[in-house]
C-alpha cells in the first residue's frame, strides 16, 4: 500500500509546482484539479489500508467540492479574459482596472 | 500489482507533461490520461463506487468544462515564458523537488503491513454501505455540500451573465436600418447572394458567378475571405474542365443532344419514371460516382 502514496504524493508535488510555474490561469487550475486527485487517490488507498470506508466517503466529498470549485473558478478566469484579453495569471495581479 | 505498475509511470509522466506542454489543450489531454488512470486504480482498490465518479464528474464534467474554456479563451493561447518575479521559477523547481525528496523518502520507510480487506465493510455492496455512511454519519456535511453545489451553480450564472447596455435589435429595427443604408449609401436591401455551389465539393467556400463571369464577392463568408480560403472563380473554371476531360467529354463542347448521352454511368441508378428532366443535368452527379 506504500507505493499508492508515493505515487499520491509524486502527483501532489507535480502539481504544487505546476501551481507555481504555469503562468496560464487554466493550467494553473488544472494542476489544483492534480493535487486534489493525488489527495483522493491517498485516501482511497488508506480506506483499502484500514479496512472501512470513511476515506472513499472524504474522497467522494472532496469530488464534490472540486467540482463546486472548478464551476466558480472557471466563472472567474472567464470573467477577467472578458476584461482584460489575457488568461496569464500575470495580467491579473491587480484585482482592479 | 500489475495494474499499480503499468498506471504508476504512464500517471507520472502525463502529469510531466503538463508541466512543459506549451499549449493548455495538450496539459487538459494529458490531464484526462492521469484522471482516468486514477479511476482505474480507484477499481483496483475496491472502490467501484468512486470509479464511476471519477470518470463521470472528473473527467466527464470538469474537463470538459476545462475544454470548453480552452475553447472560449482561445486554444492557441500559450504561456509566456518571461519571467516576471527574478528567480522564482528556479525557486519554485527547487522547492518543489525539496518537497517531493522529503515526501518520497518520509513516506516510503512507511511499513503499513498488510492491508485490510474491504469486504466485510462492503458488505451489502460498495454503494449501499457507502450511502449508510454518507447518510447517517455525515448526513450534516451531505446537506452542506448540497448548499455548497447550489451557491456554485448560483456564483457562475452571476459571474457569466453580462448586462446589456443598448436594447436588442428588433426585426423592425433591422429592418428600418437596411432601408436607412439603401438610402444613404445604395447599398443593396436584399439578402446577399448565395455562394457558388457546384457539384465537384461543398463549395461554401466559391463564390457565385455573376452573369459576365466575375466573381460575387459578397456570396462568401467573410470569415472565410478573412482567412484567404475562398477558391477562385477561374480554379473552379479549371476544375471543371478537368472534370470534363476526365468524363470524356470534349473540353468545353456544346451541349450534346439527349440521344447522344452515354447511359453507362447512369445504369446503376434504380429507375426513376419521374425523372423527365435533361440527361445534360446529371453530368455533375455523374462525376462523383
Amino acid at each position: 500500500m506504500t507505493e499508492y502514496i508515493v505515487l499520491s504524493s509524486i502527483l501532489f508535488t507535480i502539481g504544487a509546482v505546476g501551481v507555481l510555474v504555469r503562468r496560464n490561469a487554466i493550467v494553473v487550475f488544472m494542476c489544483v484539479e492534480l493535487m486534489l486527485n493525488a489527495c483522493n487517490l491517498a485516501l482511497v488507498a488508506f480506506a483499502k489500508q484500514h479496512g472501512n470506508l470513511e476515506g472513499q466517503v472524504a474522497a467522494f466529498f472532496v469530488m464534490v467540492v472540486a467540482a463546486a470549485e472548478v464551476v466558480i473558478g472557471l466563472a472567474i478566469i472567464m470573467t477577467i479574459f472578458r476584461a482584460r484579453r489575457s488568461a496569464s495569471v500575470d495580467d491579473a495581479s491587480l484585482l482592479k482596472f | 500489482m500489475i495494474t499499480f505498475w503499468v498506471l504508476a509511470p504512464i500517471m507520472v509522466l502525463a502529469a510531466l507533461g503538463m508541466l512543459f506542454a506549451r499549449k493548455a489543450v495538450h496539459a487538459a489531454l494529458l490531464l484526462a490520461v492521469v484522471m482516468i488512470s486514477l479511476a482505474v486504480l480507484y477499481a483496483a482498490l475496491e472502490a467501484p463506487f468512486l470509479f464511476a465518479v471519477q470518470i463521470i464528474v472528473y473527467t466527464g464534467a470538469i474537463l470538459m468544462l476545462f475544454l470548453f474554456v480552452l475553447m472560449l479563451v482561445g486554444v492557441d493561447a500559450s504561456d509566456s515564458v518571461v519571467e516576471t518575479i527574478k528567480g522564482q521559477r528556479p525557486l519554485a523547481i527547487f522547492t518543489g523537488l525539496l518537497l517531493g525528496i522529503i515526501l518520497v523518502l518520509g513516506l516510503s520507510q512507511l511499513s503499513l503491513g498488510a492491508s485490510a480487506n474491504l469486504d466485510a465493510a462492503n458488505d451489502p455492496g460498495n454503494v449501499p454501505a457507502l450511502a449508510n455512511i454518507i447518510f447517517s454519519r455525515y448526513v450534516l456535511a451531505f446537506e452542506i455540500t448540497s448548499s455548497l453545489l447550489i451557491t456554485a451553480a448560483v456564483g457562475a450564472m452571476v459571474l457569466a451573465h453580462r448586462e446589456r447596455l443598448t436594447p436588442k435589435a428588433t426585426q423592425a429595427d433591422l429592418a428600418a436600418k437596411r432601408m436607412r443604408d439603401f438610402a444613404d449609401k445604395g447599398t443593396h436591401p436584399g439578402p446577399l447572394p448565395a455562394p457558388g455551389v457546384y457539384a465537384r465539393h461543398n463549395a461554401v467556400d466559391t463564390p457565385a458567378l455573376l452573369p459576365d463571369g466575375t466573381a460575387a464577392e459578397s456570396s462568401v463568408s467573410r470569415v472565410l475571405a478573412a482567412r484567404g480560403t475562398v477558391r477562385s472563380a477561374p480554379a473552379m473554371a479549371e476544375d471543371i474542365e478537368e472534370l470534363k476531360r476526365q468524363l470524356g467529354v470534349e473540353p468545353s463542347g456544346p451541349a450534346r443532344p439527349a440521344s447522344a448521352e452515354p447511359v453507362d454511368d447512369l445504369a446503376d441508378r434504380p429507375a426513376d419514371p419521374s425523372r423527365t428532366d435533361d440527361p445534360d443535368s446529371n453530368h455533375g452527379g455523374g462525376a462523383q460516382s
